[in-house]
């Protein structure tokens, strides 16, 4: 299944990219998905355990599951106001 | 409940207050608190100056965020309007990123409220800011940091 990958930040610049879509086993949960991500993206592996997770716009939990279609973005540390 | 006449925006252009407050001393309201958040003049363990903060947003979620705070704070107290707005891109030293603005019928409510907006803006909304030196280099400020 497909899911579509946002990346902000930290991660957006050590990677170059913003969004893209990543291709991923069924049934995998967000915390397979991160790893996966570790693996394609290894600039970046080093900032992901500190990195929170939002699915379609809402935080989610490592163990939450992902489905076809979702949006899963890599939130880190935020520093806003 | 949140209002269709409470304002919750990212923007990219100057925040400007005396047109962010503008008609939202309505009903019975009684006070407006006004926070702005600027950026602070600073400078690192090398000397560097700071010239500017870089914002960037996770637009949806940040501005999905931000009303749930306003809606949270309607629950809490007895708001006319609230206004929450935030900057993205480059913010000069002295100018404003963030604004929040709150009437109620008395003082200690928008404060409270106000203070409220802020600080879970701050520690919620996903919205990054990079510092910007006058050397020209950059360091991503970490939100456990600050």
């Amino acid at each position: 299944m497909r899911v579509r990958l946002r990346l902000f930040a930290i991660l957006r610049e050590r990677t170059g990219i913003s969004e893209t879509e990543i291709e991923i086993a069924e049934g995998m949960t967000v915390a397979m998905a991160v790893e996966e991500v570790g693996r394609r993206f290894v600039m970046i592996a080093d900032l992901l355990p500190r990195a929170a997770a939002a699915v379609n716009l809402a935080y989610a939990g490592r163990q939450d599951l992902l489905h076809d279609g979702d949006e899963l973005a890599l939130i880190p540390p935020v520093s806003g106001g | 409940m949140s209002c269709d006449a409470d304002i919750v925006k990212l923007q990219g252009t100057p925040l400007d207050v005396s047109s962010a407050i503008e008609g939202i001393g309505v009903g019975d309201s009684g006070a407006i608190a006004i926070f702005l958040g600027i950026t602070r003049r600073d400078s690192d363990s090398l000397g560097r100056e700071l010239v500017a903060l870089d914002y960037e947003a996770y637009l949806e979620m940040a501005e999905n965020q931000m009303r749930g705070l306003v809606e949270e704070a309607r629950r809490r107290w007895q708001i006319g309007r609230a206004v929450l707005l935030h900057r993205t891109g480059f913010v000069k030293v002295g100018e404003p990123s963030v604004l929040v603005a709150v009437s109620t019928p008395h003082r200690a409510e928008a404060f409270e409220a106000c203070r409220f907006l802020i600080d879970q803006l701050k520690a919620q909304a996903t919205i990054w800011k990079k510092e910007v030196w006058a050397d020209g280099s950059t360091s991503w400020v970490d939100g456990q940091r600050k």
